[in-house]
């Protein structure tokens, strides 16, 4: 694998968070439905990664995965490391860490919530559930803190109310709350924004950036909105059919993609600035988990396949910090980018 | 023109407020009805002029000022023994649906939760169950044990408990793949919290509802059960054993008549409040 997280810690440690080789097999015909075929990934403290990709692409069931919580029936191979400790396959191990070490939040903050504890209660049971020598006043003295943490008005009365009597972004206020209950060191967003206007996606934006900043977070947001990406991201890991088709600095990625299907997604995107020319669709749809092409999985909807491509997969291969799994893409003959002038991405 | 609509949409408001609408005549039928056994239950003992066991007048009267509902082939007041019948058919019925609430729904979220081998072992066990007619297995376990209101009881708990184990493990099979439920497990909540904590809090709607409707059912099960000679022993005052013994004096028709009575009230009153009970919970189904 390429050179992962900060380049100073890199070659000291591991990254504290790693996915490597990550297989995800549903039960099916034919030796199952692989959903997920050897994804790595990796994110250090205080950093963000955007795993970005269609709907299907595997993004959220590799995360899923990653916390054990794909359920018996789906078997999931490789490692999944925190600080250098390999997890996967110890199901137990892994109850404790999660809510812990590695919390979660969800896309849906409407139905995420249990609809019949109030919000303190749910906040307090997390912290209860990891330390029970915590007492319930103190939990929910802990909660109470955890909602102003959040920016949510009006804490103490806020506990004691029931989701119903939030609204949408307070409730996925409340989400991120419960997931900072035990100071966890990952957190995992899944399409956190996905149900909120575009106000309120701006505000949890900017909360989520706050927690990472201030508490050193590593922060897993998958996403397929590529603007949350470019407004919040370090790095960025573009899925397709269960790959990772190209993995790059966020500024590398958006300025000189190396894959087709990046460029592509690029050309799809609206932009205020520049000509406003006709968007670019992608044609065609991303394959069935039962019927994956041959070759590159993205070479029937992409413009400049070649015969190649329908016969050989390619290959992840990485130059320096940029990685792209494409037969016609050529990293190495690349000079960096140019810095910014405002002095570089945060 | 705000004061000129105003008056109008007043009433219709003040109504929603003081009635809710699952709230309906039948409902607050039902509830009295409830209500009436429940205090006569309680206090027969204190302000009736007889004694159910006592013999009050002459054998086979028909209704009178003296004894309303007649006296039966003993010379008891069947009024007196038919209120007394409340002091054995609420409560038996309580238990008895308590009973199987419990056993059935603890049942039926193992099964809907674990799934695999243990939902495949109790399910079948409720298929076979609920297979027979009701009345027929609960005479059966009845004539296995012996007759008297306790077997009587373990009887109707036998044949009542499928249907909460099946609507319990519906619920829970639903539930359980509720995003709430999925982020608890995210929170690192153990399996028996899940279900405890996130699952079975929400799951009690149409348990409750069945329930209520199955008290009423128990009432006249128990009576059944009474009636072919299972239930009740003889001197007690039960209704279904009351009527059993009015079937015998065909010709002096009050005798079953006010335990008759008795048994329809209460299944009709429990139907009503069911029925109140499942608009309340979901308002989208039935009518």
């Amino acid at each position: 694998m390429s050179a992962v997280g900060t380049a100073s810690a890199a070659a000291a440690r591991p990254p504290l968070f790693e996915v490597r080789d990550l297989r995800v097999v549903f039960p099916g015909p034919a030796g199952g439905l692989e959903a997920v075929s050897g994804v790595d990934l990796s994110v250090d403290r205080g950093e963000v990664l955007a795993v970005v990709g269609e709907s299907g692409s595997g993004k959220s069931v590799t995360m899923l995965a990653a916390m054990g919580l794909t359920g018996p029936a789906v078997k999931v191979t490789g490692s999944v490391k925190l600080d250098g400790e390999d997890y996967l396959g110890r199901p137990e191990a892994l109850r404790r860490l999660r809510g812990k070490r590695m919390a979660m939040i969800f896309q849906d903050p409407m139905t995420a919530l249990n609809p019949v504890m109030t919000v303190g209660a749910q906040i307090t049971e997390m912290i209860r559930i990891h330390d029970r020598s915590v007492s319930q006043r103190q939990a929910m003295k802990k909660a109470v803190d955890l909602l102003a943490l959040v920016a949510v008005p009006f804490p103490e009365r806020r506990a004691a109310q029931y989701p119903h009597e939030f609204s949408g972004g307070m409730r996925q206020r409340a989400m991120i709350a419960m997931a900072m209950a035990n100071d966890p060191e990952v957190l995992i967003a899944d399409e956190p924004t996905t149900a909120l206007d575009v106000t309120i996606q701006a505000q949890i934006i900017e909360l989520l950036d706050g927690l990472r900043r201030e508490r050193g977070l590593a922060l897993v947001l998958i996403t397929h909105d590529l603007g949350i990406v470019a407004g919040l991201a370090d790095r960025v890991a573009i899925l397709y059919a269960g790959r990772v088709v190209e993995r790059a600095p966020v500024r590398e990625a958006y300025y000189r993609p190396a894959h087709p299907y990046t460029a592509s997604l690029l050309k799809a995107l609206p932009s205020l600035e520049g000509d406003r020319g006709r968007l670019v669709p992608i044609d065609g749809s991303p394959p069935g988990l039962a019927a994956r092409p041959p070759g590159c999985s993205f070479h029937p909807r992409c413009p400049i396949a070649v015969p190649r491509c329908s016969v050989e997969r390619p290959a992840l291969i990485a130059v320096g910090d940029h990685a792209a799994a494409c037969h016609l893409a050529d990293l190495s003959a690349r000079t960096p980018l140019p810095m910014p002038a405002a002095g570089g991405a945060r | 023109m705000t004061d000129a609509t105003l008056p109008a949409a007043t009433p219709a408001v003040r109504r929603r407020r003081t009635r809710p609408q699952w709230l309906t005549l039948p409902v607050i039928i039902g509830i009295a009805i409830i209500a009436f056994w429940v205090i006569v239950a309680v206090t027969v003992p204190l302000w009736t002029p007889y004694d159910p066991l006592m013999i009050a007048g002459r054998r086979l009267q028909p209704p009178s000022a003296a004894h309303w509902l007649g006296t039966d082939a003993l010379g008891r007041d069947v009024l007196v023994r038919t209120l007394y019948g409340a002091r054995y058919s609420l409560p038996i019925a309580v238990i008895v649906v308590a009973v199987a609430v419990a056993i059935g729904s603890a049942l039926g979220a193992i099964a809907g939760y674990l799934g695999g081998l243990a939902d495949s072992v109790i399910m079948r066990l409720v298929d076979v169950t609920l297979a027979f007619p009701p009345i027929l297995l609960a005479m059966a376990v009845t004539a296995a044990l012996g007759p008297g209101l306790d077997n009587a009881a373990i009887a109707m708990v036998a044949v009542s408990w499928p249907v909460y184990a099946r609507l319990m493990r519906a619920q829970v099979l639903s539930l359980r793949g509720r995003e709430h439920v999925e982020a608890a497990i995210a929170a690192g909540a153990s399996r028996p919290r899940v279900l405890i904590r996130h699952i079975l809090p929400l799951a009690w709607s149409p348990t409750l509802v069945n329930a209520t409707m199955d008290l009423g059912q128990i009432v006249l099960l128990a009576a059944s059960l009474s009636f072919i000679g299972l239930g009740a022993l003889p001197p007690t005052p039960e209704w279904g054993q009351m009527i059993s013994e009015g079937a015998v004096h065909f010709y002096s028709w009050w005798i079953a008549f006010g335990p008759g009575m008795a048994i329809l009230s209460m299944v009709l009153g429990f139907s009503f409040v069911g029925d109140g009970l499942r608009d309340l919970f979901d308002p989208r189904s039935g009518t």
